[in-house]
């Protein structure tokens, strides 16, 4: 295995939320592998657990209701999953560190963005009060803030957007994390100032040699910053590639479906493709595949139906999980299949 | 040229300021000019399409047309009626033929009311339609929006996003408006999802003939939906023109800026990418000369002095830009 190359490892993490109308299984057996000084892309729709993914990593799932039930998450030779709060605390913010979506609500209002990065510098690093500041105002030069030693005075809300999600990424990589986890860092942000995050995000993992843990729906910004991507349906990984491959040719459905329904620039279409139906809930998935109700060739395929189909390779570092997909399907199952429910085209 | 009576709503130098009070006396100063000096015309049946970063004041033209925030001076005319005059019941029938789709369909429909009250109540307070009539009319709607008739007794939150969106866009065409005003209808909406509401805003302009004011900020989104697109930047509309040209041939450096922030799939359109620096100045204190002059890469010292006038820069009929250093060929 390449596992020197492995920042951070995720096998067959499930994470379920109990609640009083049943069980919601946010997260349901994943595995992926986020790759030093690469970024590894998660894309999926509300609700798809990519962020209950995220916070699983980070240990912050609520309990209750939530709980992570099942699997490993391996950062430097541990599994995270087995560590008491200290140690935990230790690697929080510290080794792995997260920025959120919304900056606004991840800040404390009551405190100057100076100080909240002192507090980070401080608990882990070990550094004196004055030492702490000046490194402080150093992250807030470094991530492009204007006049830092001023800026690091002020409040959050004496910012814009742009700026608090600076200020949040100097808080994360302050301590020179290993691994940044980023979920939805710029979808609160305009279009002009995400160009420059994501810039910011890419010179920084290329100073650090960082992995980053990017989290979004957003699949323009996944094909231009993402190295490997993951794509999410309804708790689980329905696809994994490399990112050329994958946006040349996807091979899941729901994959293809998601790049055709964008709009582009350059073409004019009189309507935009689709894919009927909603997002399923996690108190409600389908039986079979979860993306058969919404498929057009799953919604009348017996075994879509019934049995839903596991992340296989199918050649070319390429991971999906579809019965239809070239490749997919062993000759045993063909003939199953077949025998069940008469020949196929 | 077109005749003026051709337009559904003309919009001519419309200034939307706030005053900022401070202190005891809550004294007022200075303004915040959200909406600074915009024109435009939208023809019965097409979609004008305004874009821009958050605070350019393109929700604030939106509020100013149907006066739910006074306007400072211009002129708005829709079909004849010149709204910002307009007395009670002539603001009631202007704003009866323009209705909104919000951006956030949770927040916009009220969770104790059923989807019928929510989608016929226009109906019931301004028609006075009643009973078994008003139900089938809520039915014909729902169906229309592609919901079910029968979902016709549900609260809003047994619904998905895209689902509520539809519902509030049924209650948008329960009078049967000649203008839509969709102020973001899809950016809080998932990826295939937003593909659906798109849709089905274009078929039922085909079948309704309704006009669109669409405002949104993500470029693509906006090329696929309008005919017209205008580019706001700090409450001026900088660039207009139809949308092949715009897209073709922009030349505003804020548009271009714009598009090439934006992030492709497809590789082959990623050009290279015009960095804009520093961030929106702020609308209390908005530079001198062409708002855009602090961030521009083309600035020069007439930018910082005088704002450019908005004018047809080229060839192409109805291609307007405010800059002095746009050059269109």
């Amino acid at each position: 295995m390449d596992d020197n190359n492995t920042a951070l490892a995720v096998e067959n993490l499930a994470t379920y939320f109990f609640l009083e109308e049943g069980v919601a299984k946010a997260v349901d057996g994943i595995s992926f592998k986020v790759k030093k000084g690469r970024t590894f892309a998660r894309v999926g729709e509300s609700g798809c657990g990519k962020s209950v993914t995220a916070l699983s990593i980070m240990r912050l799932i609520p309990d209750p209701p939530g709980r992570i039930v099942a699997g490993k998450i391996v950062f430097d030779g541990t599994d995270l999953l087995v560590l008491d709060e200290k140690q935990m605390r230790h690697v929080r913010g510290n080794k792995i560190a997260m920025i959120f979506q919304e900056p606004m609500t991840s800040l404390n209002p009551v405190y100057t963005v100076g100080s909240q990065i002192v507090e980070a510098v401080k608990l882990h690093q070990g550094k004196s009060d004055s030492k702490a500041w000046s490194d402080a105002v150093r992250m807030l030069e470094r991530v492009g803030i204007a006049d830092p030693a001023r800026r690091a005075r002020e409040y959050p809300h004496q910012m814009s957007g742009g700026m608090r999600q600076r200020v949040m990424i100097a808080m994360a990589v302050s301590c020179k994390p290993d691994v940044l986890i980023a979920d939805e860092p710029t979808t609160a942000l305009d279009v002009t100032i995400q160009a420059q995050i994501l810039d910011l995000l890419d010179e920084l993992q290329a100073q650090n040699n960082m992995s980053i843990l990017l989290i979004t729906h957003d699949l323009g910004v996944v094909a231009e910053r993402g190295d490997d991507i993951a794509v999410m349906y309804a708790s689980k990984i329905v696809e994994k590639a490399e990112s050329g491959p994958f946006f040349a040719e996807p091979v899941h459905p729901y994959s293809q479906g998601l790049l055709k329904s964008l709009p582009q620039l350059n073409l004019s279409p009189k309507r935009l493709s689709t894919i009927a139906g909603t997002v399923p809930e996690p108190l409600h998935f389908p039986t079979g595949c979860k993306f058969h109700p919404r498929c057009s060739t799953g919604r009348n395929d017996k075994r879509c139906q019934t049995t839903e189909p596991q992340l296989r390779n199918v050649g070319h570092g390429r991971q999906v999980a579809c019965w239809h997909a070239p490749g997919y399907e062993t000759n045993e199952e063909r003939a199953e299949y077949e025998s069940k429910y008469g020949k196929r085209q | 040229m077109e005749n003026a009576n051709n337009y559904l709503l003309r919009v001519d130098d419309l200034k939307t300021y706030f005053a900022i009070k401070k202190g005891l006396l809550r004294r007022t100063v200075g303004f915040v000019k959200a909406v600074d000096g915009v024109s435009f015309r939208i023809c019965p049946g097409q979609t004008l399409g305004l874009v821009g970063e958050s605070g350019c004041g393109k929700t604030t033209v939106a509020r100013t047309i149907v006066r739910l925030v006074p306007a400072t001076s211009g002129r708005i005319v829709f079909e004849d009626t010149d709204v910002l005059s307009a007395d009670k019941s002539q603001l009631r029938k202007v704003r009866r033929n323009i209705s909104l789709i919000f951006q956030d369909p949770a927040g916009s429909l009220n969770p104790r009311m059923t989807v019928g009250n929510i989608v016929g109540d226009p109906l019931r307070v301004l028609e006075k339609i009643t009973g078994s009539e008003l139900a089938d009319r809520v039915a014909i709607l729902l169906t229309k929006v592609g919901l079910a008739a029968d979902h016709i007794n549900r609260y809003p939150h047994e619904f998905s996003g895209g689902q509520r969106q539809r519902i509030g866009i049924a209650r948008a065409l329960a009078l049967e408006p000649k203008l839509v005003i969709c102020d973001e209808p899809v950016s809080a909406l998932d990826v295939s999802i937003q593909s659906q509401i798109l849709n089905l805003l274009k078929d039922l302009q085909e079948e309704f003939g309704l006009t669109y004011l669409f405002i949104a900020h993500d470029l693509a989104v906006v090329k696929f939906s309008c005919d017209v697109v205008a580019v706001m930047y700090m409450g001026k509309i900088v660039e207009q023109a139809d949308d092949k040209e715009l897209y073709g041939n922009p030349l505003h450096p804020y548009t271009r800026a714009l598009m090439s922030a934006i992030p492709h799939v497809d590789p082959s359109l990623r050009g290279k990418r015009t960095a804009l620096g520093g961030e929106v100045p702020s609308a209390f204190e908005p530079p001198k000369g062409c708002p855009f002059h602090t961030r521009c890469p083309l600035a020069e010292a007439k930018c910082s002095e005088q704002m450019p006038p908005f004018e047809k820069k080229s060839d192409h009929q109805d291609h307007f830009v405010a800059c002095w250093k746009a050059n269109g060929k």
